[in-house]
């Protein structure tokens, strides 16, 4: 006996309709839990506050201060240097074993998990390097983390950026470095702010890299080679410890909350771009 | 003027030269580091005494981390099965019966599950999975099956949004042949757009399996991270990558470079994976 | 637009620099840091000791990190801190390092407050983490398999459990671990079925300790030395220690330093 084929079909419908919705649901069901456990406790005074008593009092304003350190300082050095990279590789160069080498870094480096740069960083920077848990050595490895999606992303949005541009450029006589400063980039922009907002997020969530190379001090670092915690790291050591469930929710709904933050800018950036060349 | 323009346009060049070698220095300086230190153990105790040995006692001698290999891809598997499955009826959901506003709605909602912390994953896991699965199906709760749902869960935005991309980019023109020939839509889901989109679809599994063999921080906090090898979906497990993240601390000597060769082997198994992926997608475009 | 992204740029890079400036009253160069770190069961306590310390020193700051007792003997050995912290006594090839005791603590072991069980020997103990004793019916209750947690092969309170209670024999390969007392306890607390070793200051409700060999673990019966399994909160530094080390030493080691430690629910040193 066949089965009737609209049968099926109705059927599969049904069922991968259900599908979507629990994984929609899963989604929702998270950022529910964080939202309605956490919201209680989350106030001015939590964000303004640093930790006390290891976490069971207070807020986590040490934690934040860290967090956004650690990200912009990785940036800031990760930007010049992926950026420029993706300037060199596309614009100053010919495909050649250099190329070829930086590309299959970057390839390479797309997957490895980060507990891998925490062992790195740990060994290399904190002891070898003698800089101890500090920010400093928090920054390079977070560096040396995002460097292949910056210079990844950057390179496919300058890729993207029409021959023409450039052709017109040249021909109104402008130079290689003009041509790139005042058409090339302006165009790729939102491409490339895009790669660094996902970086900024991915930095933002980053525990296993962080832990063993900033360390896990309560204090507010003042200094590149002060200690610290970002957000990540203290929301691990609260749930781990079962210091706090109340400060561990809310310190998980300010991390979602600065995720979708970023995630929206990235967005709204992106969106510029299709609105101004469409 | 012009000769003005021509140096800074050489200072321009060299400067980003700079730049592009010291990324090339900072991208190869974790590789070189992590094989130099992990690479002499391997010759010392023997590749076969590491990676085929059974019991990881490194303060004793024994670098064994066959227990942590089975155990990685024991959960890598489990994730698979709960994430694949789902994860590629979401992304057919998405692609073949969505329409625009849904599409829309969707990648960024995809986006935001990406984003979410592993270590808010694992936290949730604890207080939720974990209970769950001591109280329903026995043993601790820390086990294979509650790592396996963790993970796959975390998977689904890679395999969701790359098959998604995959059965999208099968021209419309293959639906519509099927169409015209009467299929209905699940037969030409079924019989045409998945095959054609086959590879894009194994690529996603593959770097699916990539991110859950990766993942630390939510495995050590579900996992158990006992040594044996479990021996029931329900036994804790430790993985290669909480290994890691738990002896680092303190391993020194010996110990430390078994750790780094434990890096040297997630490096191989990750960089085979990505290639492998990176393969399956090539056979596509060449088609 | 090349305008916005300028900014965005500049304001990226004026930002992390301006941190110079914004530390507290400017004192950033007169500031006085030691650096902690080690055993995860002496950690919380000098944290407190910190926050009274720098009460009184606002021109100090002191880092605790956690880690366990070999991760803070080994960054000790290695200067990348100050002080380390250790639960244990150290190995022979740690000896080079100085050792302050700063107060003792008994390991305590600990059930679900559902367990029905209230005491256990030590032998029952020894035979729970080698794996002998595998169900929680060969102890006295129901036929369910015991959960044993224990601590990474680091912990100090794993040496000294392993030094005062395993007594050479090995502990089972498939009991799970976990790496801080934190992490043990939160297990033995949210499973019915577990059992595990934690200091004994960090008993609270949440957790229930059992007698061994019928005594009580306590701040009187370890004075006492009737409960037996007791061991030493250690201070490491590796040769002289600056004078700011110095001075927090000094308030660890004074009657108001000690004081502090005694609330808590150890021993002073001098006890």
């Amino acid at each position: 006996m066949r089965i009737n084929p609209r049968f099926i079909d109705k059927i599969v419908k049904i069922g991968l309709n259900a599908q979507a919705f629990f994984t929609v649901g899963i989604l929702v069901t998270i950022v529910a839990i964080i939202f309605f456990k956490g919201s209680p406790y989350l106030n001015m005074e939590f964000i303004f506050s640093s930790p006390e008593d290891m976490g069971r009092h207070g807020g986590i304003f040490s934690t934040i201060v860290g967090t956004v350190f650690l990200v912009l300082l990785s940036i800031f050095v990760a930007t010049p240097l992926g950026v420029g990279t993706a300037i060199f590789l596309t614009e100053y160069t010919k495909e050649s074993w250099f190329t070829k080498t930086i590309r299959f870094g970057v390839e390479s480096l797309a997957g490895i998990p980060s507990i891998l740069y925490g062992l790195f960083g740990f060994i290399f920077f904190v002891i070898k390097l003698r800089m101890g848990w500090s920010l400093m050595a928090g920054v390079l490895t977070i560096t040396i983390m995002i460097l292949p999606t910056i210079i990844r992303t950057s390179e496919e949005a300058i890729k993207a950026v029409p021959r023409n541009l450039r052709i017109v450029s040249y021909s109104l006589s402008a130079t290689k470095w003009e041509t790139v400063t005042k058409v090339v980039l302006p165009s790729a922009g939102p491409g490339i702010l895009t790669g660094i907002m996902l970086s900024v997020g991915r930095a933002v969530g980053e525990t296993a890299a962080v832990i063993f190379t900033m360390g896990s001090s309560l204090r507010l670092p003042t200094s590149l080679m002060d200690s610290g915690r970002t957000m990540a790291v203290h929301f691990y050591i609260l749930a781990r410890e079962g210091i706090s469930m109340e400060k561990a929710y809310a310190t998980a709904l300010v991390l979602v909350l600065s995720i979708l933050c970023i995630n929206i800018i990235a967005y709204y950036i992106m969106n510029r771009v299709t609105s101004k060349y469409s | 003027m012009i000769k003005k323009a021509f140096t800074k346009e050489h200072f321009v060049k060299w400067v980003l030269i700079a730049f592009a070698l010291s990324s090339l220095l900072f991208l190869f300086l974790i590789f070189i580091f992590i094989l130099a230190e992990g690479l002499p153990l391997f010759h010392k105790i023997g590749l076969k005494n590491i990676i085929f040995g059974f019991k990881w006692a490194p303060t004793k001698g024994s670098f064994g981390i066959f227990p942590m290999i089975v155990s990685s891809f024991l959960v890598t598997f489990g994730a698979l099965v709960i994430g694949a499955p789902l994860g590629l009826s979401c992304a057919i959901y998405l692609s073949e019966y969505s329409g625009k506003k849904l599409k829309l709605f969707l990648k960024p909602a995809l986006e935001l599950l990406a984003g979410i912390p592993s270590v808010v994953y694992g936290f949730l896991g604890v207080i939720y999975i974990v209970p769950l699965v001591r109280n329903y199906f026995g043993g601790p709760g820390f086990s294979i099956l509650a790592t396996s749902v963790i993970l796959g869960v975390m998977i689904l935005p890679t395999v969701i949004s790359i098959s998604f991309d995959s059965l999208m980019s099968v021209p419309k023109t293959y639906r519509e042949g099927s169409f015209a020939m009467g299929a209905t839509k699940w037969q030409t889901i079924y019989k045409v757009i998945i095959p054609a989109a086959r590879s894009g679809i194994l690529a996603s599994f593959i770097l699916g399996m990539g991110r859950a063999i990766g993942e630390t921080m939510a495995v050590i906090m579900v996992a158990g991270n006992a040594l044996k090898i479990p021996t029931s979906v329900l036994d804790p497990l430790r993985t290669l990558t909480s290994n890691i993240a738990l002896e680092l601390a303190y391993a020194t000597g010996d110990h430390r470079l078994g750790l780094f060769s434990t890096g040297v082997v997630l490096l191989v198994i990750i960089m085979a994976l990505n290639y492998i992926a990176n393969f399956a997608i090539k056979r596509r475009v060449l088609k | 637009m090349p305008k916005l992204m300028m900014t965005v740029l500049l304001l990226l890079m004026v930002l992390p620099l301006s941190f110079g400036a914004c530390s507290p009253k400017g004192l950033q160069n007169k500031k006085r840091t030691v650096t902690v770190a080690g055993s995860t069961s002496v950690m919380p306590f000098t944290e407190k000791l910190a926050e009274h310390f720098m009460v009184d020193h606002p021109d100090f700051t002191v880092d605790v990190q956690g880690g366990g007792s070999t991760a803070g003997i080994q960054a000790c050995l290695n200067n990348t801190v100050n002080i380390g912290m250790s639960s244990r006594q150290l190995k022979d090839d740690e000896k080079r390092l100085n050792q302050i005791i700063i107060c003792y603590d008994g390991i305590s072991f600990v059930v679900n407050p559902k367990n029905p069980i209230t005491a256990l020997s030590l032998k029952d103990i020894r035979d729970v983490f080698s794996g002998k004793i595998k169900n929680w019916s060969e102890l006295g209750w129901i036929d369910r398999r015991i959960d044993a947690v224990t601590r990474e092969e680091g912990s100090g309170t794993r040496g000294s459990f392993e030094e005062l209670v395993m007594k050479g024999e090995e502990i089972d390969d498939g009991i799970m671990v976990q790496d801080s007392n934190g992490s043990v306890k939160e297990v033995v607390a949210t499973d019915p079925y577990a059992i595990g070793y934690i200091s004994l200051g960090l008993v609270d409700a949440k957790v229930k300790a059992v007698t061994i060999d019928g005594v009580r673990p306590s701040i009187e019966t370890l004075k006492l030395g009737e409960y037996k399994i007791v061991r030493p909160f250690l201070y490491v530094t590796h040769g002289e220690l600056d004078d700011s080390g110095k001075e927090f030493v000094n308030f660890v080691l004074s009657e108001a330093g000690q004081n502090v430690l005694k609330k808590e629910g150890l021993i002073g040193a001098y006890d």
